[in-house]
């Protein structure tokens, strides 16, 4: 099915949980799954920061949380910056080892936090973001976002009139400001998440991870398909695992042996229900040339 | 008699004035973003950094957003922290700053006075900080480049202080104090440090000691939070005139309380006013008293917490009180009018309030101005009439539509 690029050492999951059972996120949510392995491969100590998202109310409403590291719910826009002075505060206090996560969804990153995330890139902080990114804006109804695909139903696209852009290619814009670190990752693939996470968390500077997160709601998906639903993604080049290092080192971490046409993940998803067949082989073309663009790069430099 | 070496006064501008206040309170965390008239501060604060007379996280942020963002940051992991900023650079920090006071999270802030667009200016009025008042930050307003100096001193001790825990911001004039020179007072760094320990709260973003910040709320506690607020602001009233005073032996300088009531007395007539008009209203009242005039004055040196309680001991027995707002509240009438008038309704045998709106975008108010604005009072007062809507001082007809 997929041949693996990177090596785990024999690595098992760690059986540290730092986050508990009663959170209140959806059955099937690709992004609690998420930040569950996310944890596991980041260990302690750790803080993070959560903009408005689900994230922000998937802990538990005051008093409880079902957080086990410091969790600080911020404004929308704010995430990179206050990792930035968060981080900045920890190293001044002596607590260099805590490594500063921020935590936002796709409206967060794609859009309204672009620019704090931009800003603390160009000055190399030393932080991880990541983007769980389920394709809208779930937590307020399931709005059009930047990380929306092409095609694709939300309620402000309604399937008479679905968004006719294609998705906003946030890696490149990443990896154009040539930080140390850039992933992909999704919790179909643990291993590979795990091993992202753990190799971030040894590196210093700027890093970026990009999860592709179901959402059994938003996508319009049963709650039992998540994770064969973000495989087929992967399988079919449509969010291809891969990491780059300093925007020179390009390698794909899970390279399917055979690449499935994107017709059976569109058709896995409510969401892209209304597509024609026509509209479906816009889309493949989408994802192969983008993957193309890709691949000319894992391709230059050999693994 | 307090001693004072020639070292420790020197002719600095005003923005330098800050940067020093700044530096001497060691704060762990700096942002930093331009704006006229903010921007010499930082370069100032970036100046001491460069020369390694200050050590300190220096963020060069990319927005007054993320400015207010980093300092939210790195307050919650408990490190002093500051910044500054001006005008539209405050609106756009407006939505972090109401989220910090939330989570009671002490940094200070300068908020160098300018207009807001449109049309665009940098010319000065309180506009940006007014529009800042409900967000839960404390506000001072100076008059002199000495008592900003002195203001941010106490500022991080009264925003640290464990019963009030607010962000506090130093509203002062832009231009007319960040850009012009005084002789300042400094202060000896060893009597900062005793006066302001270093800040090590109890709740911080521990790692040992996980804790959710900011959590998702429900109609069941809302109103606590907000109202816990309250109650730091309303025990501020009595802590920040502590630490004034407190100040004030250290430095043998006394700039007042909430308030500065000036010449008040047996006045008749008293305007009330903020920031660095004060001066020239001082000399107003003492040129009106000069020629037998019963004229004073009352300078709000904390408007939120709103000092109402010291303003009427100060006013109770005037006839009326000039208000001058540099600010206004589009369909309704200036910020500290309002807020005097909503305190003495209900009261009885008030002075008369008339709230005068002066100086907005930079418009010079001199000592013929204040005058004027006395006369008008005593004027609308002998009438016997109320006026209900603010009286626009010194606009010209030509230019009205």
């Amino acid at each position: 099915m997929y041949s693996l690029n990177q090596r785990f050492d024999n690595m098992e999951i760690p059986e540290d949980e730092h986050m508990t059972a009663g959170h209140v996120a959806c059955a099937g949510c690709g992004a609690s799954l998420s930040m569950r392995l996310a944890l596991k491969g980041l260990g302690k100590p750790t803080a993070l920061v959560v903009p408005a998202c689900c994230w922000g109310i998937i802990p538990g409403a005051w008093p409880q949380t079902a957080m086990e590291v410091p969790f600080f719910n911020t404004a929308f826009m704010t995430t990179g910056a206050v990792i930035s002075g968060l981080k900045a505060a920890y190293r001044r206090r002596g607590m260099d080892d805590v490594c500063v996560v921020g935590w936002a969804g796709d409206g967060g990153t794609y859009d309204i936090g672009i620019q704090a995330l931009s800003g603390a890139a160009e000055r190399n902080e030393d932080v991880i973001y990541v983007c769980y990114d389920n394709e809208a804006y779930m937590n307020t109804g399931v709005q059009r976002s930047g990380g929306t695909p092409l095609g694709a139903w939300t309620s402000t696209t309604p399937a008479k009139a679905p968004k006719s852009e294609p998705k906003k290619d946030m890696d490149e814009i990443m990896i154009a400001h040539r930080i140390p670190y850039i992933a992909t990752a999704t919790a179909a693939y643990p291993h590979d998440l795990i091993a992202k996470f753990k190799k971030a968390r040894s590196m210093r500077g700027m890093r970026y991870i990009h999860i592709l997160s179901a959402c059994p709601p938003g996508w319009k998906t049963p709650e039992n398909m998540s994770i064969e639903i973000m495989r087929l993604a992967v399988l079919s080049n449509i969010f291809p695992l891969y990491e780059v290092e300093n925007s020179e080192v390009f390698r794909q971490t899970v390279i399917p042996d055979e690449v499935e046409p994107v017709n059976n993940y569109l058709r896995s998803q409510g969401r892209f229900k209304h597509l024609t067949q026509e509209d479906i082989q816009v889309y493949q073309r989408e994802v192969t040339t983008r993957f193309e663009r890709l691949k000319e790069r894992f391709d230059r430099i050999a693994v | 008699m307090l001693e004072q070496t020639m070292s420790n006064v020197k002719v600095v501008e005003g923005s330098e004035a800050v940067a020093l206040a700044v530096k001497g309170c060691r704060p762990e965390v700096i942002s930093a973003y331009p704006i006229s008239p903010q921007t010499h501060i930082v370069e100032w604060l970036a100046r001491m950094m460069a020369n390694g007379e200050m050590d300190t996280e220096y963020v060069r942020v990319e927005s007054e957003f993320s400015a207010a963002s980093v300092i939210s940051g790195s307050s919650a992991a408990g490190s002093r922290s500051y910044t500054a900023s001006s005008s539209q650079g405050l609106l756009l920090m407006t939505e972090v700053l109401y989220c910090s006071a939330g989570m009671r999270l002490p940094f200070v802030i300068t908020g160098v006075n300018r207009a807001l667009s449109a049309p665009i200016t940098i010319q000065i009025d309180h506009q940006d900080t007014i529009s800042l008042r409900d967000s839960g930050v404390i506000q001072f307003y100076v008059e002199s480049s000495q008592e900003v100096y002195d203001t941010h001193i106490a500022a991080f001790k009264i925003a640290e202080d464990p019963q009030i825990l607010l962000p506090v911001m130093v509203c002062m004039d832009g231009w007319i104090l960040t850009h012009s020179y005084e002789r300042i007072n400094f202060i000896e760094q060893e009597k900062i440090d005793s006066f302001l320990p270093p800040f090590r709260p109890a709740n911080f973003l521990d790692v040992n000691n996980p804790k959710a910040w900011g959590s998702y709320s429900e109609e069941n506690v809302l109103m606590e939070f907000k109202y816990s607020v309250q109650q730091a602001m309303q025990y501020g009233k009595k802590r920040i005139t502590e630490i004034f005073a407190e100040l004030a032996r250290i430095t043998g300088r006394d700039h007042g309380g909430l308030i500065e009531a000036y010449r008040t007395e047996d006045a008749e007539v008293i305007l009330l006013a903020m920031g660095s008009v004060v001066g020239t209203i001082k000399e107003a009242v003492d040129e009106l008293r000069s020629i037998g005039k019963k004229v004073g004055l009352v300078k709000i040196r904390c408007y939120r917490p709103f000092p109402h309680e010291d303003i009427w001991e100060a006013i109770k027995a005037a006839k009326v009180v000039a208000v001058m707002d540099a600010n206004f509240s589009m369909g309704s009438e200036g910020a500290l009018g309002m807020d005097l008038k909503s305190k003495l309704c209900g009261m009885r045998d008030t002075p008369l309030v008339f709230d005068f709106i002066a100086g907005l975008g930079g418009r010079e108010i001199n000592v013929k101005t204040v005058r004027r604005i006395v006369e008008k009072a005593e004027e609308m007062l002998n009438k016997g009439l109320p006026l209900s809507e603010s009286y626009w001082v010194d606009l010209n007809p030509e230019i009205l539509p």
